[in-house]
């Protein structure tokens, strides 16, 4: 019947479950790769053929899979996939395909928290360094990300409204400014210092620890969790905030809601792992052009293909220089920026952003 | 029923509307006209809801600023005069959207049957974007339909709120769209509608309201309200009416070329 095609709204694009079923499939062999793969050189199909055919593993074997490998793999699973939502919900915020929480001066505040931190922890009281211990860095790019956040919103928001385009322009300056202090912090750094800053610069998965898994966890689970109900209220904003509202949507509770998730997502991923670009403008660009614009669809796909890509970065990082490893910000960057400006290109023969 | 009564909008600092007064009935084409900047648009808006005001406006006893959006979507579909869409949706994504923010979002035939009413079937699954300026415009008014789709529900009559829907159009697909307008009045539901061209206005409207800085010149029938006199002062221009010879009303301009 040629109206059931017509009839389904949510199901007439291009057929979702391929899609779908494709990116769990690339989902399950970059980790299997990831945990496969390392300098150690332990291999995960013969210590799967120990476990099954109930052969002993050795303590070693153990200790790199399940200590090692499968944190980072966990961390690199759960970054990438808050890196791509919050790039995917903000995008959709400010309907601008080229949006990403580093516009609103999120990853800028972040970073001013971390390197804050790095540069000034020698003043701080000993029995607040020792109980924050190697945490130090992340707990300040988190609150330099919600700091970041709350100044936004207290700027672009008057009586309840917020202004998207305040939003945006609010974002730049406090990236500007965030990268001024940031820079004069560097000024102050001595030469170790300048070498932390670099490296947590250009993002690590190195060093997942229980501790940064289970709060970055707390924050990035719920969020993705609850994001997906944002869909609907996306898809109208693509109409415009005065038409989303028409249909039915009560906007300025859709963007407290939205703006909230993009600052856990992206102030937690930050936090963890330091400065990672690009996943978050090429994932949901990406899977618009392959399923098409909805939200239903695409924050579900975006968090699947982001953890993926996240996890094929990491392994490219640890493989290219082995036994060292790259930072994996360099490699998202070296692999985004070319589609970024691709997107760009593309963008401007439709008659520009 | 549309109430408005006491209306005062500012924009910035001064009052857009300044104590304006209107009443518009279901089963009937309401047509608002006037020069540029004499408040049509502000008091359409502000009639959905979409901007602050002093005073009263109930749609169907509805107070407009006291009703939470999703209810007011089952009541009444705006039209907005400009539309644009940020992402590749298609076509029928976007009139769905429009359906969902209905009462009728169990019925998903209505996509393709408010696709058929605008003459857009063919192109349902095509990117909103690729279509032209026309095109786009009949899809948004094919969401508008879907939205409030029966011209009355269980509650009462339902409402088409329309900013200049026929302003990027071929004189066909205007006279398509106002027929689309003029059934939904027909069939029991309420049309408020923004337009500029007077011709097609005194066509399509039951009533008409005719503004000028913010306040309503004139209102009644089309008889009423279209008269040379009344027209010229309040657009301040030579307008000339006359009685079509089979119904109706037109309007010549007096062009006076310059010397």
């Amino acid at each position: 019947m040629a109206m059931t095609s017509l009839a389904l709204p949510d199901a007439m694009r291009r057929p979702c479950p391929p899609l779908r079923l494709g990116l769990i499939a690339l989902l399950v062999i970059a980790a299997a790769l990831s945990l496969g793969t390392g300098a150690a050189g332990v291999s995960l199909p013969q210590v799967l053929g120990q476990w099954l055919t109930g052969e002993e593993i050795s303590t070693r074997d153990r200790v790199v899979l399940l200590d090692i490998r499968l944190p980072r793999l966990v961390m690199g699973l759960m970054v990438g996939a808050a890196l791509a939502v919050a790039g995917a919900v903000m995008q959709g915020l400010f309907r601008n395909p080229l949006a990403d929480p580093g516009i609103i001066g999120v990853g800028a505040g972040a970073g001013l928290g971390a390197v804050a931190m790095i540069v000034l922890s020698g003043f701080l009281p000993a029995a607040i360094a020792a109980f924050f211990g190697t945490w130090l860095v992340p707990v300040a790019a988190f609150g330099g990300a919600w700091t970041a956040t709350l100044l936004l919103y207290r700027v672009a928001s008057r009586g309840g409204q917020v202004s998207i385009a305040t939003l945006l322009l609010a974002g730049i300056a406090l990236a500007a400014l965030a990268g001024a202090l940031t820079g004069i912090l560097t000024y102050l750094a001595d030469d170790t210092q300048l070498r932390d800053l670099t490296f947590w610069g250009m993002g690590s998965l190195a060093g997942a620890s229980d501790m940064k898994l289970l709060v970055g966890g707390l924050l990035i689970g719920p969020a993705l969790i609850l994001i997906p109900r944002l869909a609907r209220g996306l898809n109208a904003l693509a109409l415009g905030e005065a038409t989303a509202a028409h249909m039915g949507h009560d906007i300025e509770r859709l963007k407290h809601r939205a703006v909230i998730g993009v600052a856990a997502l992206a102030g937690a991923a930050v936090a963890m792992v330091g400065g990672i670009g690009f996943v978050g403008i090429v994932v949901p660009h990406l899977l618009r052009i392959a399923g098409g614009p909805d939200h239903k669809t695409l924050l579900v796909d975006a968090a699947l293909l982001g953890a993926a890509l996240l996890v094929l970065a990491d392994l490219i990082a640890r493989l290219v220089v082995a036994p060292a490893e790259l930072p994996i910000g360099i490699v998202t960057a070296i692999l985004g920026a070319p589609i970024f400006l691709w997107i760009l290109i593309r963008r401007q023969g439709l008659g520009g952003v | 029923m549309l109430e408005i009564s006491d209306l005062y909008v500012a924009r910035g600092r001064s009052d857009v509307l300044q104590g304006l007064s209107l009443t518009a009935k279901p089963g009937a084409v309401t047509v608002i006209l006037g020069p540029n900047g004499s408040g049509k648009s502000t008091l359409v808006q502000a009639a959905s809801g979409a901007l602050p005001y002093r005073g009263r406006i109930t749609l169907q006893g509805h107070e407009i600023a006291q009703t939470p959006a999703w209810r007011l979507a089952a009541l009444r579909a705006v039209l907005e005069q400009s539309n644009s869409v940020a992402f590749p949706f298609t076509v029928a994504e976007v009139v769905g959207m429009g359906l969902h923010a209905g009462i009728e979002a169990g019925h998903p035939e209505i996509v393709s049957a408010a696709l058929a009413e605008v003459g857009l079937s063919d192109l349902a699954h095509r990117p909103i974007q690729s279509l032209s300026g026309g095109q786009q415009a009949r899809a948004h008014l094919a969401r508008v339909r879907a939205q409030v789709w029966q011209p009355v529900s269980h509650a009462g009559p339902r409402w088409l709120l329309v900013d200049e829907p026929v302003a990027s159009l071929d004189i066909a697909h205007q006279l398509e769209v106002m027929a689309i307008l003029r059934r939904f009045a027909d069939a029991g539901g309420g049309v408020v509608a923004v337009m500029h061209d007077l011709n097609l206005s005194a066509q399509l409207a039951d009533e008409m309201v005719l503004m000028r800085e913010g306040r309503i010149e004139a209102h009644g029938s089309p008889e009423a309200v279209m008269r040379g006199p009344v027209l010229s002062r309040t657009y301040g221009c030579e307008l000339q009416v006359g009685a079509a010879a089979s119904d109706g009303l037109w309007v010549l301009p007096q062009f006076a070329r310059p010397a």
